[in-house]
């Protein structure tokens, strides 16, 4: 039987295939926490208290909310108890009781809005400015955190966490409110009768038992089905992402089998969440109705014999009614804080991560006429202790030159460009810019004055000629077609649909990599900085683009600075100074025609014929520092 | 005539409100679809609304008992043998309440349970058919429509449908029954105290619908700002270094907070109208409340009723409050269902654009002779110039045939009409004489491997990735696909080998690595003709030497197609198309072409011999 049959046959028999599996799943981090964390609190408080005013308004309203709810179904015993004495021809106690409620549903009116609206107006502020502050917190952070993170981690901190946060300010209200609902109908009944106060409160903490046992199977229930949604969400997400590589593979009915067993797990797991969350419902209506009938035997009976008035009874079947729902709703609450408070944490250690590079105090702008010197002196700096990427590097950039930085990957290349622009810090030596230390300089100053343009042309959502503009908001529409004209990315633009206002889509998907790349360009040139770090990108491009790339660059050095990590042999060849890199160490440096003539590392690499520095096989790399050794 | 929809009908600017302006049924008629998806499980609709319809009855029980209750424990009644009589009534209330508690509850757990068990069951059914229709259509619908979109449709507008049995029509039912027995009984009983126990219902029910339906409005609002927020987070983290090189933190800042205190206002606007509405309606209920107790209360002073008779009213209107309320809730689930069940349903009836023909048969290789017969191409809906025009070549068994061209000259196109990822706008491309367009799509694509140029990397191991188009694969042929692509050294140096998790979530590979992945995925499969689609650009030119000479045995036994940009991808076939501007200008060997001195010579030039070139620096200097 052929491989084709075989698996036709297998489909068939519902099996599935030892190799195959539709989308991928991470489970969540853990969500609960402590219910309650002092540090974590005090924290948060802080972010809370600003609002501090406008948080009493709200307590004091939900208190006045409760008590006046709490104070109806008295009124109404009051009224049934002594406004309503058959044959009794005064209305008088009626007229003023009913006034009363009156009074008291207007008081009621009031607190209930104020309330909701000032609780949710403070949550929406705290939780705007929590946000704020760890967005703000992540523009200054190292490099070093943000390369190892995640960007969907960190979002998941900006949105989901501070989601969660919403949800605990909000109903951290509710549950004041729930609580002296709570306190308050025990107190009332029990001054009521507290006899019959006590039997009819019986049944709540059989309620609050019951609830106990319930409440963590029914929630690792909801939980899984919760993840279920997401995984199978995840493979609906996958099967439209690789709709191409399933299709041209053929792969649709296999991973329909597979999608089928996802999508009924789901399926399953939310009946059985169904089931937990259901069951509750009896339990709480049948001890509702053992409360209803012990006031109706208990009470009815002291009633019969005068002991109880009939007002009484009713206002009692009435509070019945409703002091399950503070129950339910603070043992829901309860997990709603664990959450917040795991949320909490996340947020703090967002806002925690150290700051490795400031500006020092007393720190002077770089002045415009600086020279655009670059200085590397006695350079030594790695990520890690003890692993150094320089090594005492030091070179010098004159004003107006261009220096191609070459050298295998790990060769420290990518590191000497972060530390111009001082994304890091040295750890001996220093790097100086126009004959200042860059840590003597403000970080805005030295933005100004040096260019980058980064291997992956990175674009905005936006219009191209925004993405151009980009912070230099001043920059007319002149100044940026001027500048498209001149890395010649003009004329693609203008056969875009709607010229320099055509919308980039995501991460510039209707764009192609040359033409992001010509843009960054544009971009950089807008910029117009004394001096411009390039990192030449190493991803093919097709010779004719590469050619428009390879005049735009010229373009964009003429009267710069220039220090480019290079990768295509044009670009090194154009260079008027060629340093090599190895090991984080200078091991060659001049022109080309001088390097070619030593017949060093360089002349090697340069000989072996690539088009391209990258193209060089690893494994080749040994063989030419041998012969450069020889 | 009525023009099918075909799927690549939508538009570009806004693909998913295309597809929602197309649609083809009323508001009601995609509610009534949904009823129609809900009927597939007749049983449990039933239980769902048996169930709601007893369980109501239940509820609107209450009143009367309790009041009954209130009745029996009057003490003026009171005396003697009257008393043993009226203590036994209380019993007899109490158990029947207690019995009416128990009955209500297990009642209400069915309905709850049934209703959510159908919207849950008509979701499985939408995700696979959503989930079958989305990998079947073709690349031009793919092409046009975001799949950002498409993943939304399948979350949020499942969940609306999924939702509208439960929210919304077996709470019609609900809030039905509720109502109108409810008001029946009311008024009944006493027609005065029965209107005014009812009347906060008209005020309540219309303000929650309003306040509903405009709450959704600024939700969607809102949903929209929140996205654009988050997309402005995201970037500025993603493109983090970006940001730092231009120093741009404050204008970052700056988009940050315009985001923000824009969806801000909309959010301060949501929590307004909702309190508004809460405390308004609250007030209203209680403004009714205190109207019956003042006017039942005269009515029992004068006799007229019992103190039991009002407590009944007072409970009803207890019961009838969360009903009327949730009115709103039920015009929303209307809404929401019909404009997602809209999306979904026209989604779902789009007519594939590529299928096999009527009486389609299994395409049968024998010759394995591919051949292109003036074949010209235009993209579907687009009414602009030919993509290709005059295409025609053969290719026989063991033949590899070269295809090179400036960018946007339709190269790729061309490898895409193989498989049939697009059709052909005119002429023919036959396999062993067979009109590829008359065969079953499943075996032509079988005979049929393109590698792609950024071909999807799958979170999975290695080894799933290399089989996905044969899962069955046997480990010996994976391994075997992997040496000839040059990745198994690779993959077995690894720590977990073949088993490493690549992908999203996993190591993460080169892009030479990740088309040596595609390679070897292709040739799982063995195919009859193989297209290479720009796949070997991020491979260096060594290592795709070496990968040609493990193949030579392969590729001997079949037609091989090879689209690059790189020469030496291609100079050793037997025969190279230069294609520009949709049309084949030059043909023949590497070295005919070179010989005669035109286009590919001048793109040779360029690329193979750098140094004689007059580098644009040089030329300025």
């Amino acid at each position: 039987m052929t491989d084709a049959a075989l698996e036709e046959d297998e489909v068939h028999k519902g099996k599935r295939p030892p190799r195959a599996v539709v989308g991928s799943h991470r489970p969540d981090e853990e969500v609960f926490g402590k219910a309650y964390d002092p540090k974590i609190v005090r924290r948060i408080w802080a972010f809370v208290s600003p609002y501090r005013g406008q948080v009493a308004i709200s307590v004091t309203a939900v208190l006045v909310f409760t008590l006046s709810q709490l104070a109806i179904p008295l009124i109404i015993r009051f009224a049934i108890d002594h406004g309503m004495k058959v044959d009794g021809l005064d209305s008088s106690v009626l007229a003023w009781t009913v006034g009363l409620f009156a009074a008291v549903i207007l008081i009621n009116y009031a607190a209930n809005y104020v309330q909701e609206l000032v609780i949710g107006r403070v949550a929406e502020h705290v939780l705007f400015n929590m946000r704020r502050a760890m967005f703000a917190h992540l523009q200054k952070v190292s490099l070093n955190f943000m390369d190892k993170t995640e960007v969907g981690r960190l979002m998941s901190r900006l949105q989901g966490d501070v989601n969660s946060m919403q949800e605990f300010l909000e109903t951290s209200i509710t549950s004041v409110g729930d609580i002296v609902l709570l306190f308050g109908i025990v107190v009332v009944l029990c001054t009521l009768d507290w006899k019959l106060g006590l039997l009819t409160m019986a049944t709540m903490p059989i309620l609050f038992i019951v609830r106990i046992f319930w409440l963590p199977p029914a929630k690792r229930a909801f939980m899984y089905a919760h993840e279920t949604n997401s995984i199978a969400n995840g493979a609906l997400a996958e099967g439209i992402n690789g709709v191409r590589t399933v299709q041209s593979l053929d792969r649709q009915r296999v991973n329909f089998q597979l999608y089928d067993d996802k999508a009924f797990e789901n399926l399953r797991s939310h009946l059985v969440a169904a089931r937990y969350s259901q069951v509750m419902v009896p339990i709480v209506d049948t001890l509702t109705g053992i409360s209803m009938a012990t006031v109706v035997v208990v009470g009815g009976q002291m009633a019969l014999n005068g002991h109880l008035d009939v007002g009484v009874m009713v206002a009692f079947l009435f509070y019945i009614q409703r002091f399950f729902d503070p129950i339910r709703s603070l043992t829901m609450q309860y997990s709603v804080m664990q959450r917040a408070m795991a949320s909490g944490q996340r947020i703090t250690e967002v806002l925690d991560v150290p700051l490795d590079v400031t500006d020092k105090p007393g720190a002077v702008d770089l002045p415009r006429d600086m020279d655009g010197s670059v200085e590397f002196q006695n350079v030594t700096f790695g990520y890690r202790k003890d692993q150094p990427v320089l090594k005492n590097v030091s070179f010098k950039v004159n004003p107006g030159e261009t220096v191609a930085l070459v050298g295998p990957t790990g060769s420290g290349k990518t590191s000497s460009m972060a530390l111009v622009h001082r994304f890091y810090d040295v750890w001996e030596g220093s790097v100086q810019v126009g004959g200042k230390d860059v840590r003597d300089v403000t970080q805005d100053s030295l933005g100004r004055e040096v260019a980058m343009v980064l291997q992956e042309p990175f674009l905005f959502t936006g219009t191209i000629i925004e993405n151009i503009r980009y912070h230099k908001l001043e920059a007319t529409e002149d100044q940026v077609i001027r500048a498209a004209k001149a890395v010649g990315a003009h004329d693609f633009i203008m056969k875009l649909p709607e010229g320099y206002k055509t919308k980039v889509e995501q991460r510039g998907g209707n764009l192609s990599l040359g033409q992001r790349q010509l843009i960054s360009f544009a971009r950089a040139l807008v910029a117009d900085a004394k001096i411009l770090v390039l990192d030449e990108a190493t991803a093919n491009i097709d010779s004719y683009t590469e050619m428009l790339i390879q005049q735009a660059l010229h373009v964009l050095l003429q009267g710069r600075t220039g220090l480019v990590i290079a990768h295509r042999l044009a670009t090194i060849r154009n260079a008027d100074r060629i340093i090599v890199l190895q090991n984080g160490e200078i091991i060659e440096q001049g022109n080309h025609d001088h390097l070619m003539q030593k017949r060093g590392f360089y002349a090697r690499l340069y000989n072996m014929n690539y088009a391209s520095f990258d193209d060089i096989p690893d494994e080749a790399i040994p063989a030419a520092q041998i012969g450069a050794a020889t | 005539m009525n023009t099918p929809r075909v799927d690549s009908a939508p538009t570009r600017n806004n693909p998913i409100d295309h597809l929602a302006a197309a649609q083809k049924h009323s508001s009601l008629g995609t509610i009534y679809r949904i009823i129609l998806l809900n009927l597939r499980h007749p049983w449990k609709v039933t239980a769902a609304i048996v169930a709601t319809l007893i369980a109501s009855g239940f509820q609107l029980a209450m009143p009367r008992l309790l009041g009954a209750a209130v009745d029996q424990a009057q003490p003026l009644v009171g005396g003697g043998a009257g008393a043993q009589a009226a203590l036994s009534a209380l019993w007899t209330t109490a158990l029947i309440i207690l019995g009416v508690q128990i009955l209500r509850g297990l009642f209400t757990l069915a309905q709850n349970y049934y209703s959510e068990a159908v919207g849950h069951h008509a979701a499985y059914e939408l995700r696979l058919a959503c989930y079958e229709k989305l990998q079947h259509l073709s690349f031009s619908f793919h092409d046009r429509v975001h799949s950002g979109d498409l993943i939304m449709l399948g979350i949020i507008d499942i969940d609306g449908v999924r939702m509208f049995f439960a929210t919304g029509l077996v709470r019609f039912v609900l809030l039905g029954t509720l109502i109108g027995i409810g008001a029946y009984l009311l008024i009944s009983t006493d027609l005065l105290l029965g209107l005014l126990s009812l009347s906060f219902v008209p005020y309540v029910a219309w303000a929650s619908s309003v306040t509903q339906l405009s709450l959704r409005k600024t939700w969607l609002d809102l949903q929209d700002r929140m996205s654009h927020l988050s997309r402005v987070m995201e970037e500025n983290l993603g493109g983090t270094r970006v940001v730092r090189a231009f120093s741009a933190s404050q204008h970052e800042l700056d988009k940050f907070d315009r985001s923000s205190q824009h969806a801000l206002g909309l959010a301060h606007e949501r929590v307004k109208t909702r309190v508004t509405n809460t405390a308004a309606m609250n007030f209203s209920f209680f403004v009714s409340m205190g109207l019956v107790l003042w006017f039942g209360g005269h009515k029992v002073m004068a006799g007229e009723i019992t103190v039991g008779t009002l407590t009944a009213f007072l409970t009803f209107m207890t019961i009838l409050q969360m009903p009327v309320r949730q009115l709103g809730l039920l015009v929303n689930s209307f809404a929401r269902a019909a404009t997602c069940g809209s999306r979904l349903f026209n989604l779902l009836d789009l007519e594939l654009a590529i299928k096999d023909a009527p009486g389609a048969k299994d395409l049968t290789v024998t010759e394995g002779t591919l051949k292109f017969d003036n074949v010209a191409f235009r993209y579907p809906g687009a009414n602009d110039n030919l993509v290709l025009s005059g295409i025609s070549f053969t290719a026989r068994r063991g033949e590899t045939i070269g295809i090179v061209g400036p960018p946007g000259s339709g190269k790729s196109t061309l490898a895409h009409l193989i498989p049939r990822f697009y059709d052909v706008s005119g002429g023919t491309i036959t396999i062993d004489g067979q009109d590829i367009s008359k065969v079953t799509l499943k075996s032509l694509r079988k005979a049929v491997s393109v590698v792609a140029q950024d071909q999807f990397l799958f979170t999975t191991t290695i080894e799933n990735n290399i089989a996905y188009g044969n899962p069955w694969a046997k480990e010996q042929r994976i391994e075997r696909a992997a040496e000839y692509a040059q990745l198994h050294n690779y993959i077995a140096g690894l720590p977990a080998g073949y088993h490493t998790i690549v992908g999203e979530r996993g190591v993460s590979l080169s892009g030479g690595q990740r088309q040596r992945m595609s390679i070897a995925r292709s040739l799982v499969l063995r195919p009859d003709i193989l297209v290479f689609d720009d796949s070997t650009a991020a491979i260096d030119a060594g290592t795709e030497q070496r990968i040609r000479s493990a193949m030579k045995k392969f590729s001997a036994e079949r037609v091989t197609l090879i689209i690059a940009h790189r020469l030496s991808s291609l100079m050793h076939a037997d025969q190279i198309l230069f294609v520009e501007g949709g049309e084949i200008v030059e043909r023949g060997t590497h070295e005919e072409l070179l010989a005669k001195g035109g286009r590919y010579r001048a793109l040779y030039d360029l690329q193979v011999r750098p140094s004689d070139d007059s580098t644009p620096t040089e030329a300025a200097q």
